[in-house]
């Protein structure tokens, strides 16, 4: 077909499967992040169930992680969402714009602030997370925030052209994704972090002290091993400046709060759904109530997986979750099982993947490989088993990497060995960037007495003989 | 640092002011010698002087005056000329009494009327001669039906006076331009070779400094910060100011060349140097093209130096233009060869077919046949099998001079394409609809060299060629193609309207190496690939759901992969199976087996 637009071919699905449905439910999806709008998406490909999405946020779906760039000038709101305007009508997807107050789960109803009311037949509960606050003095007060949702994104353009100096507290994804966008506004940062290092909790030293060096060269005014004390409040009741557990004080206008996300779920406290940090959630991804799910953010999961926590505030598994869901609503009841895990984010200008489990300290059974380039922006690393030297997981910084080909050789339980002669099949790197696959190998024959030799050439003419 | 930047700014600025003022720095006078340089036939130069009565070495200071002036002195002189040369009802009657008493027309007979040995006379013998020879010795029913016959020829003899004789309107420009030119004096004309460095290399310098010193700040990496905030870059003041001037310029470059003049004059020690002739506004042009490209270019490495494959294909495109599109090309007319930018390609190089061109080329013996053999190849051979190895963007992001210019000036612009569903309908049609115009076209002229007759159907076929070089070529590829960068991006023209883009995505499309891979389950949906495709690719759509890209219309720019935070894009060349086939596939999930 000339040009075919795939768009239609989830309508043509949709209609195959209407056929085949006889029993039509209305489903509600609180939450129109990813977690949730996967979900409708996926329902609606397999059944001809009516859908609603319900959010307060924003009117239609766009991507949260994609904040930063508006902020910066990137893009605009527009450009974050995935999907026309005119996608969800022609999906059949109902979108309300409202927040929820409360919910009678006996009677299947949704209140919603303004004082509409809500039937559903099955509920899908995807509210995601809201920033941790630790019952710091000075938490709630005016330029004090995190950065999560849209408003969030708004009450910063508020704050930022009277902001001439800004402090972060929390060394991780966020807290950088501010620091940079308050550079791009030459607002000077101060970044206070816990641990020794950024990101202490989850990367490895090396890595770690990578990213601090690559943050400093980019101003950020960087304090390790320091903690918030209070928020101090000018006669406004905005922020004035911030005391550290060192006990300086830190004049600023602005405070960003960016020590992690909890579950969105306040508004389910005296509902009866059973919830600890998160909404409680067993493999189906069903909560305690019939008819009632939860994923994303801010589902708990009740049974634990290898390698896995028991609440993950990742886009990915917000994703997998609503496409798990969609499936046990449409045909039969389907485990969450994610695969390997994996992740990537941008600090800056360095980008970062991981695939498999690292840990900032090495497990008990785990070696490691570590390769650093001499610009000293770029890493890699390799954790294997110390037994059976095959992969446990990697990291790497500044080389792009093939998903597919570290997802293969982790089910493969491949060995550092073949790994390191077969590294350049997993180089994403664009045309014409600088390989390290040699160096990397020479650094490891050296270290560990081999005399390994590359065997295979980067690029898909390799990848897919 | 900052303080060099600005001086560098501020030099560029003023160079611009200077360059923009010199359009009013010269006046006009008509004289002996101005009118000798541009009309060689002397009785048609004479004509125009007596036209010109009162006004030969009048001063003029504005060149709009002038201008109005001579047009309608170039009319006045028409006038004279058709009345001078015109065939009359008297000469019919005479004609006709010759072939007394005239049913049967004898060319000898008519021709007879006139005296050979003069002027007038001998164009008349022989305008009698193309136009009534097919008259000749053919009898008809009646001397009236004869007398009709002849006076229709006669009238198209008429018609053609001016074409042979006169100043034809379709020369105007030209004629215009030159006579506009060749009268100049003054203070610019004086200075030129003082104003040609400050404005070109003035301008060049001091665009050189800021750019230098602007990219070369911070560390290495993507550089967007308040490209959306920003008018310049977003439609803002300074943005449509900047559209409202690069549309004007096209117009006038193209229909008005004749106020552009001073511009002209000023880099015609250049054209002696390099070609040993006068420049043309088309010479004018090559050089703000070439400069555009080399200053935008130096400033799109650094904005890029991060990335080898942006530094490559915009050294790439930088070469290109100065060898092939401006360097090359003046070698050959000061071989006195015919004009050729050899990596320009038909369709794009729309009248390489014509009837012009290719008795040029046969004119200019084998290596005229070698050049023609050239083009050919390239089309017929060099696209499809470059294609196939690397995509089309061998040549549209890494040879083209249309795609130099919009991947070193118009990168600023990049974000504006339009990426909405409708938009890619309207591209559909539109781009494929002018590659079958510019073949059609091109089928016409071919038919015309061969045959002999510019009439297909009564239609004339260079009359659609016309067509094509005002709706297509200048209108759709300079005035919109470039004069829109700044409201709808700098690929309008290479999206919506270049045949030889459509003929790329053809091959690209169906028959190549080329794709764009996706990572597996990486992307988060952000939307920097599609803002910043200048095709206006939904680039987020494929990468989202995890299907590896194969679009006609990718220029294979490599912005999408640059942009993107998580590494989610490549560009690659790779084995044709399954290219088309493979379906989406999201990594991570191992409870659903995903079929998006």
């Amino acid at each position: 077909m000339f040009c075919k637009d795939t768009r239609y071919k989830e309508r043509i699905l949709a209609n195959t499967y209407m056929k085949a449905q006889n029993t039509q439910k209305h489903i509600v999806i609180i939450g129109n992040g990813i977690s949730g709008i996967t979900a409708a998406r996926h329902i609606r490909k397999q059944s001809n169930h009516r859908i609603t999405v319900i959010s307060g946020e924003t009117e239609h779906f766009f991507s949260r992680t994609a904040l930063m760039y508006i902020f910066m000038g990137h893009m605009q709101y527009a450009h974050t969402k995935p999907y026309e305007d005119h996608f969800w009508a022609k999906n059949r997807i109902e979108l309300k714009k409202a927040w929820v107050k409360n919910i009678d789960f006996t009677k299947k109803i949704l209140y919603l602030e303004g004082g509409e009311n809500m039937l559903y037949d099955q509920l899908i509960l995807a509210t995601g997370s809201k920033p941790n606050k630790f019952g710091w003095k000075g938490q709630d007060l005016a330029g004090v925030q995190g950065l999560y949702s849209y408003q969030d994104l708004e009450s910063m353009e508020k704050y930022a052209p009277t902001t001439q100096k800004a402090v972060i507290v929390g060394g991780g994804l966020i807290g950088v994704e501010m620091a940079e966008m308050l550079s791009s506004r030459n607002i000077p940062v101060v970044f206070l972090v816990r641990e020794d290092r950024f990101w202490g909790n989850v990367l490895p030293r090396e890595e770690g002290e990578l990213i601090s060096r690559h943050l400093q060269e980019h101003h950020i005014d960087l304090r390790l091993n320091t903690e918030l004390k209070e928020i101090i409040s000018d006669e406004q009741g905005r922020a004035k400046a911030v005391m550290t557990s060192r006990g300086e004080e830190i004049p600023c206008q602005f405070v960003g709060l960016t020590a992690g996300v909890s579950p969105f779920i306040d508004f389910l406290k005296d509902s009866g759904i059973e919830i600890n940090r998160g909404i409680l959630v067993n493999e189906y991804l069903e909560t305690s109530i019939p008819d009632v799910y939860a994923i994303g953010d801010c589902a708990e999961r009740t049974t634990a997986l290898e390698d896995r926590r028991a609440i993950e505030q990742v886009w990915y598994t917000g994703r997998m979750m609503g496409e798990t869901l969609a499936k046990t609503i449409c045909q039969q009841r389907t485990h969450y099982s994610p695969g390997h895990w994996f992740n990537s984010a941008k600090f800056f200008d360095i980008e970062y993947q991981t695939y498999g489990v690292v840990g900032a300290e090495l497990a008990e059974n785990e070696q490691t490989f570590y390769w650093e380039a001499k610009n000293g922006k770029c890493c890699l690393r390799i954790n294997y088993d110390k037994n059976t030297e095959t992969l446990t997981g990697m990291n790497v910084f500044g080389i792009r990497q093939r998903h597919e080909v570290w997802n293969k050789w982790l089910k493969a339980q491949k060995t550092i060995d073949e790994i390191i002669e077969y590294l350049p099949n997993a180089n994403f790197d664009p045309e014409f960037s600088k390989q390290y696959e040699g160096e990397i190998l020479v650094q490891y024959n050296q270290e560990r007495g081999k005399k390994l030799k590359i065997k295979t050439k980067k690029g898909l003419f390799a990848l897919l003989k | 640092m900052r303080l060099i930047q600005n001086f560098g700014l501020v030099f560029f600025i003023l160079s611009f002011a200077l360059f923009i003022s010199a359009l009013s720095l010269s006046h006009f006078q008509l004289s002996e010698q101005s009118l000798s340089k541009v009309i060689s036939d002397e009785e048609k130069r004479q004509f125009f002087k007596e036209a010109a009565y009162g006004l030969m070495e009048k001063k003029y200071n504005s060149q709009f005056t002038f201008v109005a002036a001579m047009e309608q002195i170039r009319l006045q002189a028409n006038q004279d000329i058709q009345v001078r040369y015109e065939m009359i009802e008297e000469e019919i009657n005479i004609i006709l009494s010759s072939n007394n008493p005239g049913k049967t027309y004898q060319i000898n007979k008519a021709i007879s009327t006139y005296a050979a040995d003069s002027p007038i006379g001998a164009y008349k013998i022989q305008a009698l001669k193309d136009y009534t020879g097919w008259l000749e010795g053919r009898e008809f029913a009646s001397a009236e039906e004869l007398r009709n016959h002849l006076t229709a020829a006669v009238q198209h003899i008429n018609q053609a006076i001016i074409e042979k004789k006169g100043f034809p309107d379709y020369d105007t420009k030209n004629f215009l331009f030159q006579l506009t030119k060749q009268s100049s004096g003054g203070f610019l004309p004086e200075n030129s070779t003082l104003f040609l460095l400050l404005i070109f290399l003035g301008g060049t310098l001091g665009a050189l400094l800021y750019i230098y010193l602007q990219g070369n700040r911070g560390t290495a990496g993507i550089k967007n910060d308040r490209i959306f905030q920003s008018g310049i870059t977003h439609r803002g003041a300074i943005g449509i100011a900047t559209g409202m001037f690069l549309i004007a310029f096209y117009v006038v470059l193209y229909f008005y060349p004749y106020y552009l003049t001073n511009w002209v004059i000023l880099v015609d020690p250049i054209s002696y140097a390099l070609n040993g002739g006068e420049a043309s506004q088309w010479f004018l042009y090559g050089i703000l093209y070439t400069l555009a490209i080399l200053v935008m270019g130096v400033r799109m490495v650094l904005k890029y130096r991060h990335s080898p494959y942006q530094i490559w294909r915009t050294g790439s495109v930088m070469f290109f233009q100065i060898s092939f599109a401006f360097i090359i090309p003046q070698m050959l007319i000061a071989l006195h060869l015919p004009y050729m930018d050899l990596k320009n390609i038909w369709p794009l190089d729309y009248d390489l077919f014509t009837p012009e061109r290719l008795r040029a080329f046969i004119a200019a013996g084998n290596i005229g046949y070698l050049m023609l053999f050239w083009g050919i190849l390239l089309t017929l051979v060099g696209v499809p099998l470059m294609v196939y190895f690397f995509g089309k963007r061998w040549y549209c992001s890494w040879v083209c001079g249309c795609g130099g210019l919009a991947e070193t000036l118009g990168d600023p612009y990049r974000q504006l394409s339009d990426k909405s569903l409708g938009a890619w309908q309207l591209e559909r049609y539109l781009v494929h609809a002018v590659l079958v115009f510019a073949v059609a076209m091109t089928g016409l002229m071919l038919y015309t060299f061969f045959t002999g007759s510019g009439q297909v159907l009564g239609i004339s076929t260079y009359a659609i060629k016309e067509t094509y070089g005002f709706l297509i070529s200048s209108i759709f590829a300079g005035v919109v193609g470039t004069g829109f960068y700044p409201l709808m991006g700098n690929r309008v023209w290479c999206r919506f309207g270049c045949p030889l883009a459509a003929y790329l995505g053809l091959v690209q499309r169906f028959q190549s190496r080329f794709r764009i891979t996706t990572n597996g389950g990486q992307c988060i949906s952000c939307g920097n690939c599609s803002t910043y495709c200048e095709m206006g690719i939904d680039v987020r759509w494929y990468a989202q759901r995890g299907q590896d890209i194969v679009r006609s219309s990718c220029v294979g720019c490599g912005i999408c992969s640059a942009v993107c935070p998580r590494g989610v894009l490549n560009l690659e060349n790779g084995p044709t199976k399954d290219r088309l086939s493979s379906d989406p596939i999201l990594i991570g999930n191992d409870g659903v087996s995903l079929n998006e």
